[in-house]
């Protein structure tokens, strides 16, 4: 078994080097004709952008892909400085007409994400030529090695029941070297990813065929993230089904969670692209679907007809209805648990790290500021977005509603969301975005904290003050310090992955909801003690 | 300004500091020799399994103790000079008290075994013993064996530590079945039978003889009594109960027992002299309770008692209805009332037992064979919610009435599988009875609050 288990691991890091490794393959270059169609499509006027891709991208040479992007890049840069020129002469001269003129040729966009396009078009080699084999080769062993290193937990862990040994003692779940290095691995990712989208472009092509049998388009980064993600989860679920196979509530919940990803937030998206409609997660509700209300999305979902007004009211009442109402009734963790894809990621590829997360008062008072002030954020922001669509003014009070956007997709949906919020799994805990960042979960927290069923049960005073719970609590709640007091455990943040009554050795907390009467239960006094001290201390 | 010193920084001392400073301005310090700051003595345990770090265990962050007065001080009580209200430490450094508690709590037990001073012999107890462990059973290939010497609860989760780092152990009980000074035999057998599917070697009804050293003086193995076997070992646990840790009171005048002798309100012989938790001894046991109780919960309940009188408001230490939980290794166990195991129950006591037909799961209801009246329950592997079973113990409610209000008491996580039919269709059958169980309901469940 121990044998299986290795050879997993070896193949599994044999497949991560060649994913890796990819990225170096294959060169890159376009003959004319494809140069000349990607110019019209484009449409860009710039005879300077034609010229300069030619002499850099035109050719026999075998570019890699980082040659590609710099050559693509330069091309751009100078043709923009060109206009750049001119415009600041005409400026000069007041010749105001040929200053407006020159504004047509330049081009807009991110340099990297057009070099994205383009490379799209001129990679040759493994990954663009043999892609089954190289799909093989990377996610195929990849996925069996992690297989072959998961299942034969089944037997090495010997009875079900809580496994947490050597937890701390592990490089890996104790922010050790392995830590470190995946850290490194996943926020290089998430910089590739939304920063640097061209360098991954050999990954893209790996994932392309099944773009195409799914919706029928060319695959982009995007579509390779998706896909990523449901493989990584799905296989991170396979652990968690072994790791809790006594446990049915976490059986359930990681069933559900795989299910809205790859169904709802993976392949319904993909499969409307396909008969022309937007594409449209229906679980991801705002404001954590921050862009909904952009001016863009919303013309977009207006110009599609009945389906797109559909999804305008659906988006609406989710935030609006839906959302507060399952809240009542199941507390947040029927959406941060039970379906968020965010959620989803930290409960599969996240559980083994859940130990990290800080539960000191200090990081408790850090999340409530940083947490709410994300929320603020994006509700300013989308009054600016509404008020830029219903009334065409771009700006209000002198401050452009596009520049805003931009900030907060910058700021809030890569850096916070993907390079921190993922990317810092292994040393800060699996819900650094849930805990500190989505402005969805501090919605839901308010409702949770002020008017919900759901709270997590102390049991009497069986406490012992052991500290499983806190220690395993992915939010950094600091649940020993409510359960030893005999207190029930309200708070906003809880996403109700119910871990800390799954590692509770002593029977203390259950998840539930019940009536709201005496869910906030605060006692000096626990049970056990006579009664009538009970009541008289908790009277005062 | 009145200075409360507190002998030991457990959870009877620190919950009494906690409650004296929610309930007035004294000046309190707390003398310890194990740890400066406060540590779930019961989570050591997970420290060596990798669970927890030794900071997890403390459940206070350091703050806390500047934050809220407590003054915490470093050292060891020599002697106590109760008439001038002082106290001596080890470093020479004196003391002067208005009021002492003593809550010093346990010490492991060691019966005079020929070579239990040896090096690699140890308690599971102190945090110094963790660190000892740490030492002598780093990993298999250090230590190759170790024998644990009694079948209580500390025997049973030093076994489960050492398990962990995929130690052998030989487990040796004195009972021919474990703990089943406390089980009755249905649930102390699955006990044994949990016990080996762990691969742990487990010997019933064995006592151990002698430690034998090797030339550096290092556990080198252990004879069995009974049969003269020699068992090649590195570490011996003795684990074969523990006695309240008060050898530095022998010369102060406070009367003293196995433990520091207490009336109802905690109080010693000595005027403004209290002493809480493992190490008091009470004159006269309280209800069914034994005059000295080494429990989590109980040392916390004293020391919210002993804080309200020393706070003004004199009152007796009145523990509910028995209660306890533990784990052994996969099974959890909760008890709510008094069940005894065969030998000890009241002549008028009888058992209903069910258990499940694969799964380590199992129950011991005690009941009056004349009134009927709910005695006790014991779960494995099925949680029960506190308030209610201490309601129906308050209530004197019936066996009938508490299987048939059953669902209200269960307290498994959402969507486990709930045997309460399965356990009425068994008592039913047994007592000719037809007993329907009724819906969970949040009303009866919450109706206290």
């Amino acid at each position: 078994m121990k044998a299986i288990k290795q050879t997993g691991l070896i193949l599994f890091l044999i497949g991560l080097a060649l994913f890796i490794g990819t990225i170096f393959t294959g060169s890159f270059n376009l003959t004319q004709a494809e140069l000349d169609t990607f110019i019209q499509e484009k449409g860009y006027k710039s005879e300077l952008i034609k010229t300069e891709l030619a002499k850099g991208v035109v050719t026999n040479e075998n570019l890699n892909i980082f040659e590609f992007s710099s050559k693509v890049i330069n091309a751009i840069e100078t043709s923009n400085k060109h206009y750049n020129t001119l415009i600041a002469k005409y400026d000069a001269e007041k010749n105001w007409a040929k200053k407006g003129a020159q504004f047509q040729y330049k081009i807009f966009g991110k340099p990297h994400s057009l070099t994205f396009t383009l490379a799209k078009k001129a990679g040759k080699g493994f990954a663009a030529e043999k892609t089954g084999l190289m799909w093989f080769l990377t996610f195929g062993l990849g996925i069996i090695g992690a297989l072959l290193f998961i299942v034969p937990d089944v037997v090495l862990l010997g009875k079900p029941g809580i496994k947490n040994d050597g937890i701390f003692l592990s490089a890996a779940t104790n922010r050790g070297w392995i830590g470190w290095f995946t850290f490194i691995f996943l926020v290089s990712f998430y910089i590739l990813l939304y920063f640097y989208p061209d360098y991954i472009v050999n990954w893209v092509y790996l994932v392309e065929p099944i773009s195409q049998f799914i919706s029928g388009n060319s695959a982009s980064q995007w579509f390779l993230y998706g896909f990523l993600y449901c493989v990584v989860m799905s296989v991170m679920a396979v652990r968690m089904y072994i790791k809790y196979r006594h446990n049915k509530y976490q059986i359930l919940r990681t069933t559900s969670v795989l299910f809205f990803q790859i169904v709802f937030a993976f392949l319904i998206p993909e499969i409307l692209v396909r008969f022309e409609k937007p594409w449209y997660d229906f679980k991801n509700a705002f404001p954590l679907d921050y862009d909904f209300f952009f001016k863009w999305n919303l013309d977009e979902l207006i110009s599609s007809g009945g389906f797109g007004l559909f999804i305008l009211v659906w988006g609406v009442v989710l935030t609006i209805v839906v959302v507060p109402v399952m809240v009542y009734f199941f507390g947040k963790r029927w959406y941060c648990s039970w379906v968020c894809g965010c959620g989803g990621l930290a409960e599969t590829l996240g559980d083994p790290y859940r130990q990290l997360s800080s539960k000191t008062l200090f990081s408790w008072k850090f999340e409530r500021i940083i947490i709410h002030s994300v929320l603020i954020f994006v509700l300013v922001m989308t009054s600016f977005a509404l008020y830029t669509f219903f009334s065409g003014a771009n700006q209000i009070i002198g401050i452009k509603t596009q520049t805003i956007q931009d900030i907060y997709g910058f700021l809030i949906g890569a850096i916070f969301a993907g390079v921190i919020g993922t990317g810092f799994y292994p040393i800060f805990g699996n819900r650094v975005w849930c805990r500190f960042g989505c402005p969805l979960a501090a919605y839901l927290g308010f409702i949770q904290r002020f008017k919900s069923r759901f709270r997590i049960t102390t049991n009497g005073g069986q406490c012992i003050s052991c500290g499983n719970c806190s220690t395993y609590c992915e939010q950094g709640i600091d649940v020993r310090a409510y359960a030893q007091k005999g207190e029930n455990i309200v708070r906003s943040s809880c996403v109700g992955c119910g871990v800390c009554s799954a590692v509770c050795p002593r029977g203390v907390l259950k998840l539930e909801n019940g009536p709201e009467a005496g869910r906030i239960n605060p006692t000096e006094i626990l049970l056990g003690n006579d009664i009538d001290l009970i009541s008289l201390v908790n009277k005062k | 300004m009145n200075h409360i010193v507190i002998i030991g920084n457990g959870i009877s001392g620190v919950t009494a500091a906690r409650h004296i400073r929610k309930n007035s301005d004294q000046k309190i310090t707390i003398i310890s020799a194990e740890t400066k700051y406060f540590f779930s003595r019961t989570a050591l345990m997970y420290v060596y399994m990798g669970h927890l770090t030794f900071e997890h265990t403390q459940p206070y962050e350091d703050w806390f103790w500047e934050k809220n007065r407590i003054d915490l001080k470093e050292g060891f009580v020599n002697t106590i000079h109760t008439d001038e209200k002082t106290l001596e430490l080890r470093s020479g450094e004196k003391f002067a008290y208005d009021n002492l508690i003593i809550a010093t709590g346990s010490k492991p037990n060691k019966f005079g075994w020929p070579g239990q001073d040896l090096d690699g012999v140890m308690g599971m107890y102190h945090k110094q013993d963790l660190e000892n462990l740490e030492k002598y059973a780093p990993n298999k290939e250090t230590c190759k064996r170790a024998v644990i010497v009694g079948g209580g609860l500390i025997g049973i989760e030093l076994a489960e530590m050492l398990r962990s780092r995929d130690i052998p152990v030989t487990f040796l009980v004195r009972e021919n079945s474990f703990w089943n000074g406390v089980l009755p035999t249905q649930e102390s057998e699955m006990i044994n039978e949990h016990i080996k599917d762990h691969h742990i070697d487990l010997r019933l009804g064995t006592n151990l003889k002698e430690i034998k050293s090797d030339k550096n003086g290092r556990v080198k193995s252990i004879i069995i009594e009974e049969t003269g076997e020699e068992i090649f070992c590195n570490v011996v646990g003795l684990t074969a109960g523990v006695t309240p840790n008060i050898d530095f009171i022998k010369d102060s005048g406070i009367a003293f027992g196995r433990g520091v002798k207490v009336n109802h309100f905690l109080e010693t012989n000595i005027k403004n002299v209290y002493a809480i938790g493992d190490c008091a001894e009470q004159h006269e046991a309280i209800g069914q309770r034994r005059n000295i109780e080494a429990v989590w919960y109980t040392g916390r309940m004293m020391g919210e008692t002993v804080a309200q009188t020393l706070c003004g408001n004199k009152t007796e230490y009145k523990p509910g209805h028995w209660f306890n939980s533990a784990k052994f290794l996969d099974i959890e166990y909760q008890t709510y009332g008094w069940v005894f195991n065969e030998r000890s129950k009241k002549e008028n006591d009888v058992y209903f037992q069910w258990r499940h037909p694969k799964d380590y799961k199992c129950i011991t209801i005690s009941f009056d064979k004349n009134s009927h009246q709910f005695i006790g329950i014991n779960t494995f592997g099925i949680r029960m919610r506190h308030e209610i079973f201490d309601q129906w113990l308050t209530e004197n409610k019936s066996i009938e009435y508490v299987l048939e209000y059953l669902a209200d008491a269960n307290f498994d996580p959402e969507f486990y599988k709930l045997h309460e039919a399965e356990i009425l269709t068994k008592f039913n059958s047994e007592n000719n009875t037809n007993i329907q169980l009724k819906k969970k309901s949040w009303k009866r469940i919450f109706s206290k609050a």
